[in-house]
């Protein structure tokens, strides 16, 4: 089985977000770099795919040169190759993302049977890349998926609608993006390290198609949360304290 | 909103395990009114107290250190907060193990107990996941252990708070100092100002930003030390404890390996240098961990993946052990390697204990607070000192050169004289070009390009055959030349010029300055203008703080001189003294005036040919100085020496330097002069002569009768000490200083092997020798005596054993040699009479 998984380079954030001076962008000199979340979940399922039924997982993504590192850290998991389209570093919109993707799938040898993505990327979550690409290579996709099985040619996938399950079997080959909750993924060993440092990774220069959306700017969400908020001291914090308690319905 | 107080004795920045420290030891001194404020949240604010691998391994080079963290291991037992483990440095390569015969040699010279060479065998049974196919073998440290370094902070914290001295405050973060008259008076926070006697930095990497609040230095930077946390490990499932099994230093490849729980913790100083500023570092809130836990940079960590597999291949190379966490923590570096401690040269009242380890936290809070309260610690924290530092060693420049040319050695095998190779000629005697036409090979002092020896004299090396006491063993050959010993030789048979540039310079003047000079040195000062005084210099408690000398130029006008390592130190020592109505000043000259040595048999001939002075044994007596007319220069002339030969010191503005070297020069053809280098005025000249160095045989923890330095009377004046060197005159010293003689260098393998310092001098029965203040027998200085013939080596002996004639060992790289006592005291081995001095 041949299964290709989409990734992307994401900061990871820390406690509080913090924009560049310009407001265009996440300042991300604090912090590290890694894949969405649910992207791990897709590689962690092409890795059991493959440790189950044989073929290669080939990772597939765009975005700067640092992004060799997002892609190492995969393939030290188990994925057999890696794709680059390397970038400029600027943000792309994503349909000249999902071109440039759908450009690299189709300029491939093999064809994919599976090409998972994670349900949405931990920084813009625009929702978008994988349909663009199902849509241009003309493909089903199950999206949302929590857990899926492979029998034969087709793939059984199951998402959570509010309280309810969705059950769709999809013909392979097929797009599936999947959630956190599928498997666990698994962290990479010493060994794992070493081994993705020999594993071949195919760097292509990318050029953009002409972007149109423009990123003006970034504004922060307000705070949700106001912390903990200090009724008072001692015996005075009591009636503020018994107020607060009655308005969540421990005292009547 | 915390209210801070608007007052306190002093303040304390910063709740890491050296902030907590200072902050109970200050309390237990008795100090009230402190108030403790750190920018993050309690107990782990979030500097590298909170993510230190927290293991402690007692030996170093260094005794400095190795007292500071002795003493840091016995607060850490004391509360509990200390597990023992052990702790195992292997080796792979021949070099390192001998490397580890010299870490045993520092272990029994500090008196590290019970610890061993082992076999690969030995280390496998230890350590039973290790591969011992790829090491040589290991030095095995039973006390090594780890700490609960946040746990013993907070400890301390608690016990200030309930002597009712300390309140402490968390999420204060400092926004400026302010310094009246040069002294620091307030500490100004986001939560209100605190006015404050002393101000104690203990940030660790955000030092220098807080320093610089204050217009001081603290030349550290934060830099990267990568660790990776593996596991779980099928090995250690049933490990109850955070750690049962020995610590792995893996010390070739500059990594170490712990078990931690079930897991195994690498960690390494491998990985290229990566050095940031203070301001890199983000706030807590910015943070994707810690502020001091950077992400992990796995690219970095590539090679020690692959050293951590070749060394325990059943843990590392299990497929199922997987990385758990993993992060480039950030410490402290700074350009010579050792902590930064003391009161800021540039702030009266603003002191700092940083870059400091957990390691050497508590020993370090301890020795910190004494100084503050008491005016010395008891251990001799002069490596540690802030005050050492030469400008141009605080600019960012230097200090990131030389972290970045340092970072590698952290677990390097480091030669005692090995020399740096980045940010050099920085400061050029005006000597230097000749000096390089003539083969000099520099070394640095104080940032000063200084010729140790000279290849132009490599000729004198068949002159003297084997009395330069040539070595074939590499490691006493490296950074040495037997030219050093020729030098020697020659000098005393004609004369020799000496690049004397490092010296630190500094001018006393005004009414006061008498009162000044007379209350730092044991010398009676008040002597006729034109006398030279030799003084050693004493802290509180009558141990050496330095030795230096003074010349008296005028009735109110007093120039010091003294070495350049410590010239820094020993100035602000002066500066202190400065009475407050400002009848004294001190004017540092080091950049005005250059310093040339002349000496050997020839010296009065070479210098009387190019000046109308009348240099004669009558007209210009030793220990006076006076400015006599050489050619077109005014020519300040010293009759002193530190290599045990007629001559003088020669000091003018440092321009024209070059043109007194030309004179001396030219004057020395007819008479054999030759260029000498340090290597002798340093170590061979000084060692014949049995004169004592600062940091070497002086320190703080020895006192003037027991380095045989007391004069017959004492002055009537005051000085800093006094009390205690009274009380040392009155007693029988319990150590003395004497001078050894090897008597026999041939090894086990037939080589001549020669000592470099430092190393442990046992009785014939191979046990330690310990006086009854507990302070070891060890090699003070090692070099050659060429004149003699003979390797000298200085040591403190119980005065008892310190008897001309009495045998000893001295161990040496897991050898032992024969010494004997050569001499006792300060009467010198060569021309003991002193007459070549005072010919």
């Amino acid at each position: 089985m041949e299964i290709l998984v989409c990734l992307k380079r994401v900061p990871i954030a820390g406690g509080t977000f913090l924009l560049t001076p310009d407001n265009r962008n996440v300042e991300t000199k604090h912090l590290g770099f890694g894949v969405s979340p649910h992207e791990e979940n897709a590689v962690e399922a092409g890795v059991q795919l493959v440790e189950q039924m044989g073929g290669s997982l080939t990772l597939l993504t765009l975005g700067p040169t640092e992004s060799e590192e997002q892609l190492r850290a995969q393939l030290a998991i188990g994925a057999t190759r890696a794709i680059l389209l390397e970038t400029d570093g600027e943000d792309w919109d994503p349909q000249a993302t999902a071109a440039a993707l759908v450009d690299a799938i189709n300029a491939e040898e093999k064809q994919f049977d599976l090409i998972l993505f994670g349900a949405e990327s931990a920084d813009s979550a625009g929702y978008q890349i994988h349909i663009r690409v199902a849509h241009a290579l003309n493909r089903p996709i199950v999206t949302n998926v929590k857990a899926m099985t492979i029998t034969g040619n087709v793939a059984q996938c199951e998402r959570v609608v509010g309280s309810d399950r969705e059950i769709y079997e999809a013909p392979l080959p097929a797009i599936i993006t999947v959630r956190d909750g599928l498997n666990i993924p698994r962290y990479p060993s010493v060994p794992g390290r070493i081994q993705s440092r020999k594993k071949p990774v195919d760097i292509k220069k990318t050029e953009p198609s002409v972007p149109k959306l423009e990123k003006l700017q970034l504004t922060l969400a307000p705070s949700k949360s106001k912390g903990a908020e200090i009724l008072g001291e001692g015996e005075a914090a009591v009636p503020a304290l018994i107020d607060v308690l009655q308005k969540i319905g421990i005292l009547s | 909103m915390t209210k801070v107080p608007s007052q306190a004795k002093a303040v304390i920045i910063g709740a890491g395990i050296v902030g907590n420290s200072i902050a109970y030891h200050l309390a237990r001194l008795g100090w009230r009114d402190l108030v403790q404020i750190d920018k993050g949240p309690l107990p782990n604010p979030g500097g590298s107290t909170g993510h230190a691998s927290n293991f402690i391994f007692p030996t170093d080079h260094s005794k400095e250190m190795t007292a500071i963290t002795a003493d840091s291991m016995r607060q850490y037992k004391e509360r509990g907060t200390f597990t023992e483990c052990g702790g195992i440095e292997v080796a792979r390569t021949p070099e390192r193990m001998q490397e580890l015969q010299r870490r045993m040699s520092s272990a029994h010279s500090w008196g590290v107990p019970d610890t061993k060479i082992l076999t690969p065998a030995e280390v496998k049974e230890l350590v039973p996941y290790i591969d011992e196919t790829v090491i040589l073998g290991g030095f095995y440290t039973p006390s090594v252990g780890v700490v609960d370094s946040l746990r013993a902070g907070t400890l301390m914290r608690e016990e200030a708070v309930s002597m009712g001295a300390l309140q402490t405050f968390a999420n204060i973060e400092v926004i400026g100092m302010d310094v009246e008259n040069g002294r620091i008076t307030r500490v100004r926070t986001d939560q209100g100002d605190i006015d404050a006697e002393y101000v104690v930095i203990a940030t660790g990497c955000w030092g220098p930003k807080l320093a610089a609040m204050a217009g001081a230095y603290i030349p550290l930077t934060p830099a990267v030390h990568q660790m990776k946390d593996i596991g779980p490990v099928p090995f250690f499932k049933d490990t109850k404890g955070d750690i049962e099994w020995p610590i792995v230093r893996d010390m070739d490849t500059n990594m170490y390996e712990r078990q931690h729980g079930t897991g195994l913790e690498v960690g390494s100083y491998a990985h290229r240098p990566i050095l940031y500023t203070p301001e890199d570092i983000p706030s807590n809130a910015a943070a994707a961990l810690s502020p001091t836990e950077f992400p992990f940079t796995q690219e970095d960590f590539d090679l020690q993946d692959e050293h951590s597999l070749e060394l325990m291949p059943s843990i590392v190379g299990d497929e199922n052990v997987r990385e758990k966490y993993a992060i480039n923590g950030i410490l402290s570096l700074t350009p010579d390697g050792m902590p930064i401690v003391g009161e800021t040269p540039e702030v009266k009242g603003l002191w700092t204990a940083s870059a400091v380890w957990v390691k050497e936290g508590p020993g370090t809070g301890k020795s910190l607070a004494e100084w503050m309260v008491l005016g010395e610690s008891e251990i001799d924290m002069h490596a540690s000192d802030i005050a050492r530092f030469h400008q141009h060693q605080k600019m960012t420049y230097h200090i990131k050169e030389r972290t970045f040319e340092g970072f590698n050695k952290t677990y390097g095998i480091v030669h005692p004289n090995e020399q740096w190779s980045s940010n050099r000629n920085v400061r050029l005697s005006p000597f230097y070009a000749h000096e390089k036409e003539l083969g000099a090979v520099f070394y640095e002092t104080a940032g000063w390009e200084r010729p140790f020896w000279y290849e132009s004299n490599a000729n004198l090396l068949e002159k003297f055959g084997d009395a330069v006491m040539p070595r074939t063993a590499e490691w006493e050959s490296r950074w040495w030349s037997p030219i050093i010993n020729a030098e020697h030789l020659q000098m005393r048979e004609t004369a020799g010029i000496v690049d004397l540039s490092a010296f630190a310079i500094f001018d006393l003047t005004g009414p006061s300055a008498l009162d000044v000079v007379q209350r730092v040195a044991l010398r009676q000062m008040d002597v006729a203008i034109g006398r030279v005084v030799y003084t050693p210099v004493l802290g509180v408690n009558g141990g050496f703080k330095s030795d230096l000398t003074i010349m008296r130029l005028g009735e109110n006008h007093f120039r010091v001189v003294t070495g350049g390592a410590h010239g820094m130190a020993d100035k602000k020592w002066f500066s202190d003294q400065l009475p407050a109505d400002g009848t004294a000043q001190i004017v540092d000259l080091t950049s005005h005036y250059t310093t040339i040595g002349i000496w050997g048999p020839a010296a009065r001939d070479i210098l009387a040919a190019i000046t109308s002075e009348n240099l004669s044994k009558e007209n210009f007596a030793f220990s006076t100085c006076r400015p006599i007319e050489v050619g077109p220069l005014s020519v300040l002339a010293s009759r002193i020496s530190y290599v045990g030969d007629l001559g003088w010191e020669l000091y003018v503005p440092i321009e024209q330097g070059a043109k007194l070297w030309e004179m001396i020069w030219e004057s020395g053809k007819n008479h054999g002069l030759i260029p000498v280098g340090i290597g002798v005025y340093g170590t061979t000249g000084r060692l014949e002569k049995s004169y004592r160095a600062y940091g070497a045989e002086l320190e703080t923890e020895y006192n003037v009768v027991e380095a045989g330095m007391q004069s017959p009377r004492l002055k009537q004046q005051d000085f800093i000490g006094r009390a205690a060197h009274e009380k040392h005159r009155d007693a029988t010293p319990v150590t003395t200083l004497v001078s050894l003689f090897v008597d026999d260098h041939t090894s086990a393998s037939g080589e001549q092997r020669y000592m470099l310092g430092k190393e442990p001098i046992l009785t014939l029965d191979k046990e330690p020798i310990i006086d009854s203040h507990g302070r070891r027998s060890y090699v003070t200085s090692a070099g050659s005596a060429p004149s003699l013939g003979k390797h000298v080596l200085m040591t403190y002996l119980p005065t008892d054993l310190a008897v001309i004639g009495n045998k000893f060992l001295v161990e040496y790289l897991g050898e032992f040699y024969p010494v004997s006592v050569a001499g006792v005291g300060a009467t010198p081995l060569f021309d003991p009479a002193n007459e070549r001095i005072l010919s």
